[in-house]
Parts: structure tokens; sequence; C-alpha cells
């Protein structure tokens, strides 16, 4: 059975060069919705009233966008007669916002970082991107990044969902077991602030109700390199996104 | 538990007509026929409940019905319950049982069709409905270890013992709490595996493995860690914010359940799709089910730890996600759905880079497939791994590929075709063995059938306009259904009078299918047992919703 060796030769290298360069395959990232200025504020209102998750918030003649709870429905980019702009990039992780400050794990972590994932209720696409770290595209290994089955070994937790009622002890064990210092990553909008789960009999409506969170990947689901962009934010490997406006609805 | 009779494997062909016929010579005593429309083709209200299991192991034993689900619904003054059967050539046929809520009793079919077994424990957690004579009841959805008795949180608002709108971030577990184990030889041991899996990155769910040392001889999964009541949220919500919900409750078939979400409205508007929207829903949904089945056979050489083949399957499927990206902007095709069609259209131009993507996937698949079938250490983990035969499929109801591959033809995409699928010239392959070996022998004969329907539905587009208007202004119930790439989504909607949804059921395959998984897994070896739940290609987000 060699011919598996050659097999995986004959492939070749697949693996991206990010964080070395930024990668430009259409197909990588969704892209996200962005500030977009309209010719008056009532286009402005309008384009805000499409969105089904009030993300878009119309300020003057300007549609700001709040990431966090964007849900990648896409439709203010085709669906509506004032659609937002559209940015291809992924480097959006942000602060988490009950955070002033974030700070990066100490040097000693930047290329030996362990990270315990808990699916909380997901709906299988961020636990899904997450899991592509590992295909030979992403191969989150070679920059020392690595996956650990115990909370034990783990420096990061990376939370995937809404907290289901009945993940929400074994989500607060799993933390509870984890040594310091440790960080908390929430993934995607319903980790963040729900998504379209919302906070309900079964649905805590996002990790911070229940864990303090240090960082939000926001996306719904967020790709792998926004993933692995949040993940190198971490050890302060790369620069984290701006904080975005306060929409007068922090929690 | 066995059911009265002997299972027919080949049914009597019987076709509406004729079903019509039989079941008015047997049961006109107590049960009122009528043709509907919406979906479901015969409806059969019931007069007496005690009639119930016999109507039931008529249709699915005798006439050869598949079971579909049970709708449990609150209308007035009244429960009304339906039990849906596909019945071959004929459609789906609703079982009807109406009674006054007070009344919270009802007979049990799950001794005479054990697919119904998980319907009616699901009813009883959620609603507070007792099925007497049930085998087990309890444990179930709201786990008991959190869950006060008699929650039943999913009954209308006035009646409900829960607040649906708060979150009860202050409930502790009981430490008493032991679950129910049956092996009960001296020595014997349970291993708790999950709900944080210890394979790394899995989805949550609680396996015990009940042993006696190296033979693993019963595994009860125990599942809905991730149950977020989608069903339940969805009440008194519009209909464009439950298409989101449709879509993002179980991502990897999310095309799927919010094409039989859309349809179910469709249904109830009297909404004519056009037939270029149709066809580029076939070409989707086969997309969806190509990355998917490529997603599942990555799965199953990760499980048997053949890393190079599973960098080969992984690098088919993330390819087919940029593909889907760049087709639609999203790589998960949310937001492409809307009752009434598509949300938008695509030219010649975008599909000749998707069908150079599928054509490659295609490729690498097959050679994929050759390699592995010359890897004997492969095989020897497959053969024979986890066999399920034909007799415990029907008995269980097992859909989709699982099914297909212990020799059940159900697929919904030829028995009750929807969406314009009787158009198109395709297999449906199946296989005998019922192992392992056969369901990743069926994963990739399915993926290559996949591109061939995505190719003849992009080679046949029509021209015109992708989308009907459709405005939720009636009120209404209707049944959509869809071939998921597990199997058989159905989604029941009822809208009120101002367009609101008023209850959305949505069964789906993985709920079917993990009521049979455990015949896969009786007196078993340790080291097999991550490679069958692979061969199962089960999502636990999509049976939990």
């Amino acid at each position: 059975m060699s011919f598996w060796f050659w097999h995986g030769l004959w492939n070749g290298i697949r693996s991206t060069r990010y964080p070395g360069i930024v990668e430009s395959d259409p197909g990588v990232t969704p892209g996200r919705p962005v500030a977009t200025e309209f010719a008056s504020p009532e286009q402005a209102s309008l384009a805000a009233a499409d969105c089904p998750v009030n993300a878009i918030v119309a300020q003057g003649s300007s549609a700001q966008v709040d990431l966090r709870t964007c849900v990648h429905c896409q439709r203010c980019r085709f669906g509506g007669a004032y659609p937002l702009e559209w940015k291809q990039d992924y480097e959006w992780t942000m602060v988490a916002a009950s955070r002033e400050k974030y700070v990066p794990l100490p040097a000693a972590y930047r290329r030996s970082l362990h990270i315990m994932v808990v699916d909380a209720g997901d709906c299988g696409a961020c636990l899904h991107e997450v899991k592509h770290l590992n295909n030979p595209f992403y191969n989150a290994h070679r920059l020392g990044i690595f996956f650990t089955a115990t909370p034990r070994f783990a420096d990061l937790l990376l939370v995937v969902g809404p907290v289901s009622e009945n993940m929400r002890v074994p989500l607060l064990k799993t933390y509870e077991a984890m040594p310091t210092p440790k960080r908390v990553v929430a993934v995607g909008a319903c980790a963040i602030t729900g998504g379209v789960f919302g906070s309900g009999f079964m649905s805590a409506g996002g990790v911070s109700s229940v864990l303090p969170v240090d960082l939000e990947i926001p996306g719904d689901p967020p790709p792998p390199l926004a993933i692995l962009h949040g993940l190198l934010t971490v050890t302060g490997r790369k620069a984290l996104a701006p904080r975005q406006p306060d929409f007068g609805r922090t929690a | 538990m066995t059911a009265p009779g002997s299972p027919m494997l080949s049914p009597e062909r019987v076709d509406f007509d004729g079903l019509t016929a039989a079941v008015q010579e047997r049961f006109s005593a107590v049960v009122s026929i009528s043709r509907a429309d919406k979906g479901v083709a015969l409806s059969l209200l019931l007069r007496d409940p005690e009639s119930l299991p016999p109507l039931s192991l008529f249709l699915y034993w005798e006439i050869g019905c598949s079971f579909g689900g049970l709708v449990v619904e609150e209308i007035a003054q009244n429960w009304r319950l339906s039990y849906l059967f596909l019945a071959p050539r004929s459609g789906w046929v609703s079982v009807v049982l109406e009674f006054p809520l007070g009344n919270n009793s009802v007979p049990s079919i799950t001794a005479v069709v054990h697919a119904a077994d998980w319907h009616e424990r699901e009813a009883e957690d959620l609603f507070g409905l007792k099925f007497e004579n049930h085998p087990r009841l309890g444990d179930f959805i709201l786990h008991d270890q959190i869950w006060p008795e008699g929650a039943a949180p999913h009954r209308k608002p006035q009646r409900k013992s829960v607040d649906v709108h708060q979150p009860h971030l202050r409930r502790r577990p009981n430490p008493n709490w032991r679950p129910l184990l049956v092996v009960q030889d001296p020595g014997s041991f349970a291993m708790p595996v999950g709900p944080v899996y210890e394979g790394g990155i899995g989805e949550s769910l609680h396996f015990i493995l009940e042993t006696v040392g190296e033979d693993v001889l019963r595994a009860a999964p125990r599942l809905f860690y991730k149950f977020r009541g989608v069903e339940k949220i969805a009440e008194g919500v519009p209909v464009s914010q439950v298409l989101l919900l449709s879509e993002r409750f179980a991502a990897t078939s999310s095309f799927a359940h919010s094409l039989a979400f859309s349809s179910a409205i469709e249904k109830i508007c009297g909404v004519e799709v056009p037939p270029r929207a149709l066809q580029l829903r076939v070409v989707l949904a086969e997309l969806e089910r190509l990355r998917h089945h490529a997603g599942a056979i990555t799965g199953i050489c990760e499980s048997t730890v053949l890393a190079v083949a599973a960098s080969q399957a992984a690098i088919i499927e993330e390819e087919l996600l940029r593909a889907s990206c760049r087709l639609t902007g999203h790589r998960y095709l949310f937001g492409l759905n809307k009752p009434g069609g598509i949300c938008r259209d695509f030219t010649s131009d975008d599909f000749r880079d998707l069908l150079i993507a599928v054509d490659l996937a295609v490729d690498q698949l097959r050679i994929l497939e050759d390699r592995l079938h010359f890897t004997s250490s492969f095989l020897d983990r497959l053969e024979d791994v986890g066999v399920v035969d034909l007799n415990k499929a029907r008995d269980l109801n097992l859909l989709g590929p699982v099914g297909r591959a212990s020799g059940r033809c159900h697929d919904l995409r030829r028995e009750c075709p929807y969406g314009g699928y009787e158009q198109y010239q395709f297999e449906i392959p199946r296989e005998n063995e019922g192992d392992g070996y056969a369901r990743l022998r069926v994963l990739f004969a399915e993926a290559a059938q996949s591109a061939i329907l995505l190719r003849q539905a992009i080679d046949t587009l029509q021209p015109g306009s992708v989308s009907a208007p459709c405005e939720a202004t009636h009120s209404g119930a209707a049944l959509g259904w869809a071939e998921a790439p597990i199997g058989a989504a159905l989604h029941w909607v009822r809208l009120d009078a101002s367009g609101l949804v008023e209850r959305y059921r949505v069964i789906t395959p993985s709920f079917n299918n993990w009521l049979g998984f455990h015949v896969a897994v009786e007196d078993f070896a340790f080291q097999d047992f991550p490679i069958i739940l692979a061969t199962f290609a089960l999502s636990a987000t999509e049976c939990d919703r």
C-alpha cells in the first residue's frame, strides 16, 4: 500500500501561507457587510429595515454594521433595494464587548497553544470550520496550534453555539477544569449573542452569560481563516480588529 | 419487543385507490377518510383512539408504508396528533387523532411501529402527553438531572409551566441522578463517553458503553445536549425569520431543510414555483449532498486513522466549500432559499466554475475510492462492522444512505418526487450487506449520482424568473419535504390568520437514524466504536434541533 505515500506526494503542498501572505481566493471567506454611505437618511433606514436580526443601524445617511449580531443571511447584499457594500476580508476578531481590553497570553504560548473546543449547541457550521483548521489547506499545526482532548492540557477554550441549557453545566465544568492562565473565545454569532436562537428556555443567549469571554470571532460561520486569525491574536501574533462602536445594545 | 406478523419486505404494490379501498374495507367503522392536499395525499381521521395501533400496524406492516413522524399540535381546546406514513406510490398518509386537552392519554404505537418510539418520548417530554404501554418514557429531551418533572415547555403559553423566554441560569443538576444500565453481570461496568467529546473536536453527545471487559455489549446514545427548542422559538414569528432558523439549526444540510420549509409555505399559500427556480434548487441541493458525502467520507477515513486518505477527502470537501462560496457567497449555502423560489439568479459563467470544481471532486473521489478498495488494513476495519440487516433497517425505518446500504430503497426524490426530480435520470445506489463498507460505497456512489443530477439540471436550465411572489397571509397547514443528505426531512408548518408561524414541526433524518443506531453497536469491540459512528454519518445537531 505504498501508493498512499505517492498519492500524498503527487498532490503537493496545499497549505496556505497565511499569516505570511493574504489569501485572495474568493472562496475562502463569505466576506462581511461594512458601513455604507447612502444618499439620504431615509435610504439608510430602509437598508437597516431589511436586516432580519437588526445588525444594521442607520446613523444619519450612513448604515453602520454591528458585525457581532450579523448572521450572514446576505439579504443586505442581494435582497433589498439599498444593498450594503461587502468586503472580502476575514481578519475581524474583536475584544469581547464586555471587556475593556484584551491581555494576550504570555510569549511562551506563541508556538504552543493548546485548544479545547466545546460545542455548546452549535448548528455544525462553526464546528466544521474549526475542524477544517486541521485540513491540509489551513494546517494549524504548522503555527503551533493544537487541539487537545482534555481541558487539563488546554490554554484556550473555544466555544461554539449559543450555550444550550443541557450543555451549560458541562461547559462550566470544562472551564473550571482548565489551568490558568486561560482565555475564552466565542466563535460565531450564536456564541456571541445567541444568534437566531436568541435567549430563552433552552438557550443562554451567548457564552458571555455563563463565562467571562475574552475574544469574539463574529460570522455565521466565520471561515477557517477568520478563526485562524482569532487564534493568532490570542497570543498577540496578530493585531485585533478595532472595537466596533457601541450601538447602545451592549449587554 | 417484536412486531406481530412477519415483516413484509417486498410490500404489495398498492396504488392510491387500492390503499383507500383497503382502509375503507378494514377500518370504515372507526375512520373517516378524506382526500387532503397541502402535501398530504390522504387524511384518515380516527374516531376511536383505540384503533390507532391496529391501523398503524396495517399501514406499516401490511401496506408497506414507511413511518414519517408524529406531529403534535394544540388547536383551540383540542389535541391534534398526526401520524405521518409514506405509502408506496400514493404519497403521504396522515392518521389524525383529535381529543380534548384535558385528556392527556394516548395509546402508544411503539409496540407495532418501533420507529415511533422516540417521537412518542419526545411528545411526552415536551407536551406532557402520556403514551399508554410505551416501554420506556422519561429522560429524553429534557434531561432528568436538570429538568423538573412535568415541565412540558412546548405547550401553549397559558398552559406551560416553564417561562420559555427566560434562561434558567441558576438551575443546578441533581447529583443523585444515575443513568439506567441494562447489563447487570458481576464485573460489568459502564464507560461514559462525552458530552464534551474526548476525540478532540466533536459534537456534544453522550454514550454509555456497557461492557464486561473487551467487548461492548450495549451502547446507548444519550442525545439532546444541543436541544435549542427550534420548534418553540419559531412560534409566533414571521416566516422570513423562521426561514433563518430552518437554515441554521443543522448547517451541514441547511439547503435541504430550508427547501422543505419553503415548500411547506408555498403549499399553504398556493404558490407555483417557476421552473428555473426548481432547477436551481436541484443544483444547490445536489451540491450540498456532494459536499456532505465528501465530509462523511473524510470522517470515515479519519476514524480508521488513514491519514493520507483523510487529508485527500478533506481537500475535496474544502474545494467544494470554496466553489459553493464563489458561486453563492456562502460556504454552507445559507440565504438562498425563500418561499417562492431562490433569492438570486446565476449566469452560465457562474456555473462554469462550479462544474469544473464538481468534475474535479468527482474524479478525485473516484481515485480515492479505487485506492481505498485496495487498502486491506482499511477494509479490515470496515467490513462486517456495525452490520444492520434489511429486517432491522425496515423495523427501525432507517433512512438515507444508511438505510440504502442495508438494501432499503427509500429516497423521497424517487418515492415522493418534489421540486421536479421526476424529470431527471439518476440512480439510487443500494447495497445489501449493511456493514460499514456498504455504507461507504453508498456514499461514494451517491456523490457520483449527485454530480450527474447537478449537471443535468444545469444543462437543461430554462430561462425565466427565479422566484414567484409569496406573501404569507394565509392561514393553514402544510407538509414540506426534501431528501436531505442523510435522509428524509419533513417540515410541518401551520400559519395563523396573520401569517405568523403557529406550529413548526421539524422531523429530521438524524432523529430517525439515531434511534436505529443501537442495533449496529451491539456486541462489538471498543476500537470499532468510532468507525461505526463515522459510517452512520449522523448529526447530533440535526437530531436535537
